[in-house]
């Protein structure tokens, strides 16, 4: 085991080197995390009255997120799909990046969720064992189970790959391809719980439609990508990492694909609403158009679809896809449209009119977006990391010590030959 | 499954008839005290209080425990309020399943049953105020609706011309979806039909909430302010004891008043006699004489909620 203390000790010295755009990053990621710390000290102190959730909101901004970011974990199957299943060669030396990312918005996830409860101190009774978790019953408990499910998967794959290449040696396919189609089922069942878990509460007809779910997949395969294609071009520049253009032409294409699917099931739930009028309608009125004086969420929700929508057909036409100027755009406008679409614009509708008809409009407090801050701080530190260790391995600089000198492996180091 | 027996003793012989209660309980309390080694230099510094870490589920504590369970709680509201006070955990009564009326056609909106409620059941008066049963004020042009109601009607004198009245708080459905989606077993129903909470237990996710169509559900975002002097001794550990904040409480019929024979502290303020209260298994009981006389509703019916809780127009 000498072999892993001595990998760990090159990993602690691929994380302290680095320039100074590295350093400046670290540094304000490290800040954004002590204003989350504060934040959340003020509201253990003061419990969750230091948010503005009240009882007719009672979930939130940190819901939101944690939706938000299930699906960007949910999405790193968009990457792993093609290139296991159908052997896409080009995304093949990229799909470790993206587990990464999935590892690190699954930890935001799980953050969010400990923020958002009262009594974090008693986090074992939801635990088998310790405590009395309400399975099969309860969907929180199910998501519970997929999201850590998932959270595994994603880091055996992710540690025994590197592991691996770091010694120089080829990976077992009889450990790591069972596991890579594993990680495909899972990654959806993530997306779907969470959408259930809203999906199964009768008292909210703003969730309670059988077309949550394919819609939340949908967008998750747009917002992940999103961050991948950024990334894989500031890679690209900084680490010699081969990643090759139509790799990241083609996720844009599946992006925009993905996209239509989004926008027609969104526009299948609008029909539903506005031609049926119920009394349900109101939840959808309250996002689109505002009730009465109560407005908070227009604007935002019509700059979600603007946004959607042009990054659609940003997406569509191929030479705009392969223009990386439009193409870096569109990403943007799909991680805008998306965190507004699946973070507030899903939770507050839901909740706004209450059950019993009242209106509360809700806007986050200090509070809420210091702690925010500070949970995506943790998540880009951890991700800034395991990337910073990960490439190295990729195009073989960081290498055991009696592998170095020893030629890497053909491009995208082990990650080609099968 | 030795565990269980607290629970047997406490709501009389048979086996629990929702068939929800915790599973496994030995094997848990076995792993409570393996972790305990490890959890003790854990947690001592970070001044958790490790009895109740690693306390059991409330349905699987034996006798023993309970009694120590609920002089702690006799102990904490001493320290918190400098007060002597009677913690209880009176179990179902056999035989019994509580029934609630409320009569639309008195009811005229004064909410003294909001405010006796809040008394009995050691709210927070304010800041943050919790108030357990809220009076919707309605147009009688509209009917019951809920997009055209108002629940902070400021008014010099009730009834007011053209409106009417329709309270609401816990409606304890047969089929409760609080109950359902909680993922720590925090809450169920008891067998006379009262949906109660572990405060101890709660982890303050507050999926019941959401879950509620009702609006019945209420979370301590605060810590609750409850002056000494106005703290009802008699309690029930699952019902009107003092909450700690980031936790969810509830409407649960006056549990530590129903259960030995007394009506709802709202039922008896009640000034037009708009609310009946009684046992559902009783044919001479006045909650069934209002169904046999009157014909009764439920509340969004829509959802198969099938409440305990009946609405009804008496004249």
């Amino acid at each position: 085991m000498s072999g892993v203390l001595e990998f760990l000790k090159g990993c602690v010295r691929q994380v302290l080197a680095g320039g100074k755009g590295y350093k400046a990053w670290v540094a304000f990621l490290l800040v954004t995390i002590a204003i989350g710390g504060i934040a959340y000290a003020q509201q253990i102190r003061y419990g969750l009255i230091a948010t503005n959730m009240r009882d007719q909101v009672s979930w939130a901004f940190y819901v939101g997120n944690f939706t938000f970011l299930v699906g960007v974990a949910a999405a790193a199957v968009l990457l792993v799909i093609p290139a296991y299943v159908y052997q896409w060669k080009p995304l093949k030396e990229v799909v470790v990046l993206g587990e990464l990312l999935a590892i690190s918005a699954l930890i935001m996830c799980l953050l969010f969720i400990l923020v958002d409860m009262g009594r974090p101190d008693r986090f074992l009774h939801i635990m088998p064992l310790f405590g009395t978790p309400n399975w099969p019953r309860s969907l929180l408990t199910w998501d519970a189970l997929v999201l850590n499910g998932y959270l595994a998967v994603n880091l055996i794959l992710v540690s025994y790959l590197l592991f691996k290449t770091y010694r120089g040696e080829h990976y077992d396919k009889r450990i790591f391809l069972p596991l890579v189609l594993l990680s495909i089922p899972v990654s959806i069942s993530t997306h779907t719980v969470t959408a259930f878990l809203y999906n199964g509460m009768a008292a909210r007809p703003y969730w309670n439609a059988s077309i949550l779910a394919p819609r939340f997949i949908a967008s998750a395969f747009c917002s992940g990508p999103a961050v991948m294609i950024i990334l894989f071009q500031v890679l690209r520049k900084t680490n010699e990492l081969p990643i090759k253009d139509e790799a990241i032409w083609k996720i844009a294409e599946l992006m925009a694909y993905a996209m239509f699917l989004n926008l027609f099931l969104l526009g299948a739930e609008l029909f539903k609403e506005y031609y049926s009028a119920t009394e349900h309608l109101l939840y959808t009125q309250y996002l689109w158009t505002g009730i009465g004086e109560h407005r908070t969420l227009v604007p935002w929700a019509w700059f979600s679809l603007f946004s959607s929508i042009v990054a659609f057909v940003l997406f569509l036409i191929p030479a705009t896809r392969r223009n990386f100027f439009t193409l870096n755009l569109g990403c943007l406008l799909i991680w805008a449209g998306c965190y507004i679409e699946k973070g507030m614009g899903l939770i507050i509708p839901g909740m706004t009119p209450d059950t019993l008809g009242e209106i509360y409009e809700y806007k986050p407090s200090a509070t809420e977006w210091g702690i925010a801050a500070g949970v995506f701080g943790i998540g880009f530190l951890i991700f800034t990391l395991l990337v910073k260790i990960a490439v190295p391995i990729l195009v073989g600089t960081f290498r055991a010590p009696e592998r170095t000198g020893a030629s890497a492996p053909a491009t995208g180091a082990g990650l080609a030959t099968h | 499954m030795s565990a269980r027996k607290g629970l047997n003793v406490l709501q009389g012989a048979g086996v629990d008839p929702l068939g929800d209660g915790p599973a496994d309980a030995s094997r848990r309390a076995f792993m409570r005290t393996a972790a305990a080694g490890a959890a003790v230099s854990a947690l001592a510094g970070c001044g958790v209080d490790l009895g109740e870490f690693l306390r059991g589920h409330f349905k699987e504590l034996s006798k023993d425990d309970l009694a120590k369970v609920l002089a702690k709680v006799e102990k904490r509201n001493k320290e918190r309020f400098g007060r002597d006070t009677k913690v209880t955990a009176e179990g179902p009564r056999p035989g019994v399943e509580f029934g609630y009326g409320l009569d639309i056609s008195r009811c005229v909106g004064c909410r003294r049953c909001v405010y006796a409620c809040v008394k009995e059941n050691n709210q927070s008066p304010e800041q943050p105020q919790i108030h357990l049963i809220r009076v919707l004020e309605m147009d009688k042009e509209q009917g019951v609706d809920l997009a055209h109601s108002e629940l902070y009607y400021d008014a010099d004198a009730v009834p007011r011309p053209g409106k009417f009245y329709f309270p609401v708080q816990c409606q304890q459905c047969r089929n409760p979806p609080c109950v359902k989606t909680c993922p720590t077993q925090a809450t169920w129903k008891e067998r006379d039909g009262i949906v109660v909470i572990d405060y101890d237990w709660c982890i303050g996710c507050r999926c019941c909430m959401s879950a509620c169509p009702y609006g019945a559900r209420h979370f301590n975002w605060g810590d609750p302010k409850l002056p000494a002097e106005e703290l009802n001794p008699n309690q029930h550990y699952l019902g009107n004891r003092p909450r700690p904040k980031g936790v969810v409480e509830k409407c649960t019929f006056c549990i530590q008043r129903t259960r030995n024979g007394r009506y709802p502290a709202c039922v008896e303020i009640c000034p037009v006699g708009a609310r009946k209260f009684g046992n559902l298994l009783d044919p001479e009981s006045e909650i069934r004489k209002v169904m046999e006389t009157k014909r009764v509703f439920v509340f969004k019916e829509e959802l198969a909620t099938h409440p305990q809780f009946y609405y009804f127009y008496a004249t």
